[in-house]
């Protein structure tokens, strides 16, 4: 009895390790293994369901099939927690044995699996939309990429804009207390700052509803409010300013501008419109790539999808392009420790569906075109409108990356203008 | 469970002399990222069974004081990026990591010491979410929402512990001596007279026990095997960020220690590795736009099947099935 059971148990064990045998021997000249990750889950959830959308239409263009290797995409989702996002690369990588993951959405998540890919040999992990700045600039992986900008380069032009364009000598900084818009205003001030203009900064924690102690601090000479807060906290400080009189112009961050302010209705809409702000994409943009990407979005996805493409959207279809068109050179050859794939990604330049062109610094991160945008309302509508760029940002815009570090990690200190007492 | 019968110890032989050479059988990923996470989730989950079966109180804590050791070894850790002040080498950060984890949970202990069931899951789901927010907001320590990166762990035998079979082997002796210390404690006077508090703690009292000083204790050692889970989930998640102690990751436990039964110190290993597959392979079955249904689906089956968990559902069986009389039947129905 004892002795049979026993038996039962090692034959069970050895045809699962005779499976897995079979399945990696398969593997060698069996498809491309393409593994993503996004978050289906939690608070970005409506934004990982478009990122996937943008991938599948990506896939689809080429018919999944490379070099005459097909493409076999396996879909995994994460909650926007690193820890999740780790577990769900870990099994692509291990279990499944993609050669190449995408993904992920979230900041930390970034940084996760960007440890994670340092200790991988012959994988490559594309970010899909993820944007902490440290996940590139400090102690990079040879074994991530990331085709898309982020936090502190999407702020380029704006304080330049601001100052030289509006006016502005002394703004109210509205923004909330984490690391997400540190990065935003630190690329706003870097500009602003140099050219001799002078920030009060007025921090808020996360998921503020009442921002009256925060508009009564604004100081009497001030020329302009930059608003660097995102979804209900945007719309609970434009409400309650509004409400009090409010008339300076607004200046945005690269999310302030997102459809939960530009589709609620109320007082906020009066200081809406005109709203400057600088990101990654804008809803109405003359670049023939943009009209002929939201044409191809809008007919594959019809209601299903958005009205215009999420900015994960665009970050995943960029980041999914760049690995088809590396694949592409290549011919799907990933041997050697896709040490050919690699090089063919490091040296990608492409131009991105909003028109921008892309190419890689030596961190392997995106140097790209940031665009200054402007809410308008189109036909009873409010969208963003892109009307000015800047062309290849770079992550130390444009200084000298140790010129650039010395500068010092965003924080609610540094930079730091304040006005002269 | 007062003694281990001379079967019970055969049978945690054979349990041991399996889990030994499962390497043998499985591949890497199994190793670690099934029955390896398991088993480093599923000291933390211990610890919520010790204090829930042995001591009456269901403390949401666990996953903080876990993560106490977690961010107190990755601020001392030599290869955290960036390097913290404290920096040194891991085998001096690992015993302060759970020395900090004990005072974490004598502290929590402290703070709960006179409230009972809803008021304490209260009280410690509150120290839960607050250390989180703190971690998330605090750059000067936590390095707020990403937190501390690049906790790779010390080398064992010259090997990376990232290695497979390092992790594997550490993960499992780790487990093991945290169980065996669980069953170890609950046969001392000073398990005796934790179990005699829970059933009734006036008694305990009129006898002369001190009542807060044993809950508080208890506590205490619920952190220290906490906190060993907390050191090595860090290792294996390279590093610790606020998302790993905070709601999402307290309710996990909870789970785990839930659908393995909290009756047993063993459900919470059983808990955790069910948890860890349908976790990991949810998605592979079901696509991964409702696998969540499906995870929630299973949990509520073996919570609906059986309140107190597969440990209790298999327990009921073989009484059922007559194979061992349970004419002594013990404590672990009653929570």
């Amino acid at each position: 009895m004892l002795i049979s059971r026993r038996n039962t148990v090692a034959w069970a064990m050895g045809t699962v390790a005779a499976m897995f045998a079979v399945t990696g021997a398969l593997a060698q000249d069996g498809p491309i293994r393409i593994g993503s990750i996004t978050t289906l889950e939690g608070p970005f959830a409506t934004g990982g369901q478009d990122a996937y959308r943008a991938m599948e239409m990506a896939f689809e263009a080429i018919d999944y099939t490379i070099g005459g290797r097909q493409i076999e995409w396996i879909r995994e989702s994460s909650n926007a927690t690193p820890d999740v996002a780790l577990a769900r690369a870990r099994k692509l990588i291990e279990q499944d044995e993609v050669d190449i993951i995408i993904g992920p959405l979230s900041g930390a998540e970034g940084i996760a699996l960007r440890d994670y890919s340092r200790t991988l040999e012959g994988k490559t992990i594309v970010n899909g939309s993820s944007g902490a700045a440290d996940t590139t600039l400090r102690d990079p992986s040879p074994n991530f990429f990331r085709f898309n900008t982020e936090g502190t380069q999407w702020m380029a032009g704006l304080g330049t804009y601001a100052y030289e364009e509006m006016g502005s000598r002394h703004v109210a900084l509205v923004a909330a207390d984490y690391a997400f818009p540190y990065a935003q205003v630190f690329g706003f001030m870097h500009e602003y700052c140099e050219l001799g203009g002078a920030v009060t900064k007025l921090w808020s924690p996360l998921n503020t509803t009442d921002f009256s102690s925060i508009i009564a601090q604004f100081p009497s000479d001030v020329d302009a409010v930059v608003l660097i807060q995102g979804g209900t906290d945007a719309l609970a400080f434009l409400t309650q300013y509004a409400e009090v009189g409010g008339d300076l112009p607004i200046i945005g961050g690269s999310i302030t501008a997102d459809q939960t302010l530009l589709s609620a209705r109320g007082p906020h809409q009066s200081l809406m419109e005109g709203m400057v702000a600088a990101g990654p994409i804008a809803d109405l943009n003359e670049d023939p790539n943009w009209q002929d990407f939201v044409a191809r979005y809008r007919e594959r996805w019809g209601s299903e999808g958005f009205d215009s493409p999420s900015i994960h959207a665009v970050n995943y279809y960029t980041n999914t392009i760049a690995v088809i068109q590396a694949l592409e050179e290549v011919g799907g050859d990933l041997s050697d420790n896709q040490a050919a794939f690699q090089a063919a990604l490091a040296a990608a330049e492409f131009t991105a569906p909003t028109g921008a062109n892309v190419a890689l610094d030596h961190n392997r991160q995106a140097i790209s075109d940031i665009f200054l945008t402007r809410i308008v309302n189109d036909g009873g509508t409010m969208r963003t409108e892109a009307f000015g760029r800047t062309p290849n940002v770079s992550q130390t815009l444009g200084m000298d990356q140790d010129a650039f570090m010395a500068l010092g990690s965003p924080s609610r200190d540094n930079p730091d203008c304040p006005p002269a007492r | 469970m007062i003694m281990m019968t001379s079967r019970q110890w055969l049978a945690t032989a054979a349990g041991v002399v399996i889990l030994l050479s499962l390497p043998l059988f499985l591949p890497n990923f199994w190793l670690v990222n099934i029955f390896g996470r398991a088993m480093v989730y599923g000291v933390v989950a211990l610890s919520l069974t010790f204090l829930a079966h042995y001591g009456g109180f269901v403390s949401l804590a666990q996953t903080m004081v876990a993560g106490v050791a977690g961010y107190a070894v990755a601020m001392m850790a030599p290869t955290a990026i960036p390097l913290g002040p404290l920096a040194m080498p891991y085998f001096a950060a690992i015993p302060l990591a759970l020395l900090a984890a004990t005072v974490a949970g004598a502290i929590v202990g402290m703070i709960a010491v006179n409230t009972r069931e809803i008021y304490l899951l209260m009280i410690t789901l509150a120290l839960a979410v607050g250390l989180s927010l703190f971690a998330q907001s605090n750059i000067t320590w936590f390095r707020g929402y990403e937190g501390i990166r690049n906790i790779i762990g010390p080398e064992v035998m010259g090997l990376p512990f990232r290695t497979p079979l390092v992790f594997y082997y550490v993960a499992l002796g780790v487990a093991v001596s945290m169980f065996l210390l669980v069953l170890y404690v609950v046969r001392t006077p000073f398990g005796l007279v934790l179990q005699a508090i829970r059933d009734s703690d006036r008694r305990a009292a009129a006898i002369g026990y001190y009542v807060g000083l044993h809950r508080i204790a208890s506590f205490a050692l619920a952190g220290f095997i906490a906190g060993w889970g907390g050191v090595l989930i860090t290792f294996y998640n390279i590093g610790i960020t606020p998302s790993s102690i905070g709601l999402w990751a307290t309710v996990a436990v909870l789970i785990m220690a839930v659908i393995g039964g909290l009756g047993h110190p063993l459900g919470a290993f059983i808990g955790a590795l069910i948890y860890t597959v349908m976790d990991t392979f949810a998605s592979s079955i079901i696509g991964h736009d409702r696998f969540n249904t499906l995870i929630g689906l299973v949990f509520l089956a073996i919570v609906l099947l059986s309140p107190d968990g597969v440990w209790g559902l298999g327990k009921r069986l073989s009484t059922a099935l007559g194979k061992r009389p349970q004419v002594n039947a013990d404590r672990e129905t009653s929570l």
